[in-house]
């Protein structure tokens, strides 16, 4: 019965803070003035808060069933793999298409790489 | 408790979820729109963790893998659409 408590707290508090950085990564998301902007705040944060949440859940299932998965540790591998590699291509194809950076940034070094070219 | 705990990580997934639904409507340009379509697939993936620690069933964790490699293939697709304008390249033979 101790023992029960001790996991559910061990697990609440990697719940509660991966879905605490997926909330603040939607804040991003709503409030920052750029596509460049948003996706900073966006990959990094929610990528953070899902591996998080597997990592409670993997920890629910091996410390209270005994239930080693293996398909939530390839999850959580796959989404630390795949989420730079989104926002990256997200970011590229979006200069490529010329989507405009907000007023307030002041410096744009791959335009004149790209225009010296 | 610690159902009340899971029920609390839900309901801010899904507000997150509806935040970037918002700027899926709003969102000025096409990147926008499919950057927030990856955020919820991956909002979508946690919820899915949080549901199967509430039902105490672990039947649903090839779902979380499918999401996130439908997501990634389904977002890399879309990159390649807004950058040349095509998904798969024809080779022209000589």
């Amino acid at each position: 019965m101790n023992e029960n408590v001790y996991i559910d707290i061990v697990v609440a508090v990697f719940l509660l803070i991966g879905t605490v950085f997926s909330f603040l990564s939607a804040i991003g998301l709503i409030r920052l003035p750029d596509v460049y902007s948003r996706s900073h705040a966006v990959s990094k944060s929610a990528s953070l808060g899902v591996l998080c949440t597997l990592f409670g859940t993997f920890l629910f299932f091996l410390l209270a069933d005994g239930y080693f998965s293996i398909r939530l540790i390839l999850g959580i591998f796959f989404v630390f793999l795949t989420s730079p590699v989104v926002a990256h291509l997200l970011n590229r194809a979006a200069y490529r298409s010329k989507v405009e950076l907000t007023e307030e940034s002041v410096q744009d070094d791959l335009k004149e790489f790209l225009e010296g070219k | 408790m610690f159902n009340q705990i899971l029920v609390v990580c839900l309901f801010f997934l899904a507000l997150s979820i509806l935040a970037a639904l918002y700027r899926v409507i709003k969102g000025p340009s096409t990147p926008d729109r499919v950057m927030a379509l990856d955020n919820i697939g991956v909002n979508l993936i946690a919820s899915v963790a949080c549901l199967s620690i509430l039902l105490r069933t672990h039947a649903f964790f090839d779902i979380i893998l499918l999401i996130g490699i439908l997501s990634f293939v389904g977002t890399i697709a879309f990159a390649r659409f807004i950058e040349r304008g095509v998904v798969i390249e024809r080779k022209r033979i000589h």
